[in-house]
């Protein structure tokens, strides 16, 4: 075991281990945003630099500090490492940053964006954004594609964390998507318009932490915060049959995996588990699901008020589009 | 004349040819290495030399490879990174077409050295007649038993591989190399681990420039302490510099490390001075990624010494005042010159560059572009200034790999030296100096508006 130090509250934890998992072991508001690093996703990570933290001391053995913010995420602690995360204000000025530049050409259409409420980009923006962007210069633009019959990709809201393309690396045994060109045009694809259709595929939707890779069963049929999240299980042969199902009255709405309080999935489900069974009498439901973090509108921050809504106002707003009732709040 | 310890031969007829460079003392390095050095020994000239690597960050080369894995008895390779991309630098490219067998001589014995079997050669795909000199060298010295199994009888085994590269500059960048050089996409690797224990497949991997790899032969042969007194201080030897701009002799150089700025730009030797009427506005000393230099700074720093050409003169002053050796490319800009213009060409480039994985340069070296483009159009506002200011201020140290300081440093030292530049093309687009030129208005009596 070895002990690091992150504003200025110490732990111990296994050798090897990133400051990142470091700081979510002590928990709480100093663990650094991650939006591309997935921990049951090797190899993901250093991409996105929300992460970004200070080490003051690189370790007990070497005291100097080290020269450069280093992404969290993908740095090993070292006994004795001194790590200021929200108590340097030099992180929170490069985070601001990055938030800025994520921005630069990203759409910011959460009123018609699936993700919202559940999106991390818009979590990240919140705490750390602007009030406006300062680039007054196109946005790079895509119009959105299906990949395959599940999948709507809308490559504009994309961050390119490249979590999905792990997805497809790790859990399918074919892969046929992955990023073209290079730079700031950079895009997810198929190969030559391949349809994405293995019996995973769906777990690409819940690891993407935008409204990127979007379910199409899902899309625009209801608002994430309308509904209620329930932990159900069922036999399965193909996964663990472990999922949250959201629900809106006694139907289901749709299926996903189960996310972490840091927004991860640790059992991927199948694509049978997802869109075959939307009848509730499929499932043994567990429960509630409870409240998590890491979602905008748990933590209250998004403007509608679905749980003080009267209720005809709830049975008003029933199967309609976001943007038919935009304003009702 | 200055020392030439890489070029000596270079205008010899047929230099390129096995047989002529045999004649000349070639592969008399991989005969004494091989016959009567052990490869620590190698290492420990090496070593004692003082030889920094000539691809940009002048690491220690001696120590870079004192870091290989040597005990986990996996393969070792050793890569030569001759993907030379950078604009302004253009040395490795004179090296490699005038003396092919000097790269391989180098390679031969720093494979010796590292205990390695199997070296790469990754080269920049646009280098197409290169990429021949460097098989049809390969073949001569296969032939001549330089190169393949049981070299020299001593039993000691080495293959060499051309690997043309397909255009990308963030190949040179030495993970993203790696990863090329396996087949995949040329994204950078996040460090640790460094190639030198995770590199090549995997296994314990050297990644050194070409300029370094030349310089070795000539260490085995005269030893390290005589490499090492050549030169000045930590900058030890001699580096090759590609000068270019509007300089009477562009070309490429071997200059001795120390040797003071002015002299290398004035003299008849080197530069030749500035060509046509023009007197010195500005230098970038090290490729189109370090930190651009006013004529004042570029002479001297900014406690008054003369600026030399060595790694810890033109550091000298950090960001404030000072610059970077870099890779030695050597671009000079006389008064008639656009610093805006420049600095929006250099951005261009790295917009276009940069490999799109990380975040802040993904999206920040567009945006750099993007407002510079405006300003050198003459629609930006003094607020653009201090917008482009911060923009690279948000890419710098942020990133995976240091393409992304690369685009920030040329932005910020361009406004830190030149803001009045910025300046006058918010309030006189129409005096911008590239588009006088264009338009053939005289650029004479360049202080008065057109
Ligand atoms: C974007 C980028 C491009 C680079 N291009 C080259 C190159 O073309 N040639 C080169 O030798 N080194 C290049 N480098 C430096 C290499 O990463 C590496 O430091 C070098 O090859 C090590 O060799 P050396 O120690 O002999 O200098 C580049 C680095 C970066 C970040
Ligand atoms: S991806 Fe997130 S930030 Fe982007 S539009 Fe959708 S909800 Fe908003
Ligand atoms: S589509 Fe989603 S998961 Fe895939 S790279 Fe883009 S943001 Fe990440
Ligand atoms: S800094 Fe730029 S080139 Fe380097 S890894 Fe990041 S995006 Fe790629
Ligand atoms: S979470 Fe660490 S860089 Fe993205």
């Amino acid at each position: 075991m070895i002990r690091i130090t992150i504003d200025d509250i110490e732990t111990q934890v296994e050798e090897g281990t990133t400051i990142l998992n470091a700081a979510r072991k002590i928990g709480g508001k100093i663990v650094p945003p991650a939006m591309c690093y997935y921990s049951s996703l090797p190899g993901s990570g250093g991409k996105c630099r929300a992460c970004l933290v200070k080490v003051e001391q690189a370790s007990a053995r070497d005291p100097r500090p080290m020269p450069k913010l280093v992404a969290s995420c993908c740095t090993p602690a070292q006994d004795g490492m001194v790590v200021r995360n929200i108590t340097s204000p030099e992180v929170i000025e490069a985070r601001k940053g990055v938030v800025e530049l994520l921005l630069v050409n990203h759409p910011l259409d959460c009123p018609i964006c699936d993700q919202a409420g559940e999106c991390d980009l818009q979590n990240f923006a919140y705490e750390h954004g602007l009030e406006k962007t300062r680039s007054e210069f196109p946005r790079r633009t895509f119009d959105p594609i299906d990949i395959g019959p599940h999948i709507q990709l809308h490559m504009t809201r994309c961050i390119l964390c490249y979590r999905c393309t792990l997805v497809a690396d790790q859990l399918t045994n074919e892969r046929v998507h992955g990023i073209l060109w290079r730079g700031e045009v950079s895009e997810i694809s198929t190969y030559i318009q391949k349809a994405i259709d293995n019996d995973f595929s769906g777990n690409m939707i819940d690891v993407c932490p935008v409204g990127a890779l979007t379910d199409k069963h899902f899309r625009f049929r209801n608002r994430v915060w309308f509904l209620n999240p329930m932990d159900a299980h069922r036999a399965c042969s193909k996964c663990s049959g472990k999922v949250v199902l959201w629900l809106r009255g006694k139907e289901i709405y749709r299926v996903t995996a189960r996310k972490d309080a840091y927004g991860e999935v640790h059992d991927f489900i199948c694509n049978a588990c997802r869109w075959e069974h939307y009848d509730l009498n499929d499932w043994v439901v567990e429960g509630p699901r409870s409240f998590q973090p890491w979602s905008v509108i748990n933590a209250n921050k998004y403007n509608a008020q679905t749980k003080e809504l009267p209720d005809q106002l709830y049975s008003k707003l029933d199967n309609r589009r976001w943007n038919e009732f935009e304003g009702v709040t | 004349m200055g020392k030439r310890l890489l070029l000596e031969h270079a205008h010899v007829e047929s230099i390129d040819r096995l047989d002529v460079y045999r004649r000349h003392g070639g592969y008399a390095a991989v005969e004494k290495a091989l016959k009567s050095m052990s490869p620590a020994e190698v290492v420990e000239e090496v070593k004692k030399s003082g030889l920094r690597g000539r691809g940009g960050a002048g690491f220690p080369t001696g120590l870079k490879w004192s870091f290989l894995d040597k005990k986990s008895g996996r393969p070792r390779y050793l890569v030569c990174n001759a993907d030379e991309s950078e604009p302004g630098t253009f040395k490795d490219r004179y090296l490699m077409e005038k003396l092919p067998h000097l790269l391989l001589e180098g390679i031969i014995v720093s494979s010796y050295a590292l205990e390695s079997h199997c070296a790469f050669i990754y080269v920049r795909g646009e280098f197409r007649w290169i990429i021949k000199i460097l098989e049809r060298a390969i073949e001569e010295a296969c032939a001549a038993g330089w190169l393949g199994k049981n070299i020299l009888g001593t039993g000691f085994d080495l293959d060499i591989i051309v690997h043309p590269g397909a255009g990308a500059y963030i190949c040179g960048e030495e993970t993203a190399l790696l990863e090329s050089l396996e087949g995949k996409r040329g994204l950078p690797r996040i460090k640790p681990p460094f190639p030198a224990v995770v590199g090549l497949y995997g296994m314990p991997t050297v990644v050194n420039n070409v300029e370094t790899l030349a310089a070795t032969p000539w260490i085995v042969l005269n030893g390290g302490d005589a490499y090492a007194s050549i030169g000045i201080g930590k900058s030890t030897g001699t580096k090759l510099i590609s000068a270019c701009g509007n300089i009477r002799k562009p070309g490429v150089y071997e200059i001795e490390l120390g040797l003071s700025l002015e002299e290398f730009l004035y003299s008849d030797e080197w530069c030749g001075g500035m060509e046509g009427a023009y007197g010195l506005k500005a230098v970038v000393p090290g490729g189109s990624s370090v930190p651009i230099l006013p004529a004042s700074l570029a002479l001297k720093t900014a406690s008054g010494q003369p600026r030399l050409l060595s790694y810890e003169s033109l550091a000298e002053g950090g960001f404030e005042s000072g610059s970077m050796l870099g890779s030695g490319g050597f671009i000079v800009y006389d008064e008639a010159q656009c610093i805006v213009r420049n600095t929006f060409n250099f951005a261009r480039f790295y917009h276009h560059e940069s490999c799109g994985q990380c975040s802040p340069c993904r999206e920040g070296t567009g945006w750099l572009e993007r407002i510079l483009h405006k300003l050198e159009e003459g629609h930006g506002t003094l607020a653009d200034i201090d917008l482009l200011w911060d923009v690279q201020k948000k890419i710098e140290g942020n990133t995976i790999c240091p393409l992304g300081d690369a685009a920030a440093w040329p932005v910020a030292s361009a406004i830190r030296h030149f803001r009045h530049e910025f300046e006058e093309h918010v309030h006189h687009p129409e005096r911008c100096l590239f588009r006088r030129r264009q338009a053939a208005v005289p650029v004479n009596a360049l202080a008065e508006p057109v």
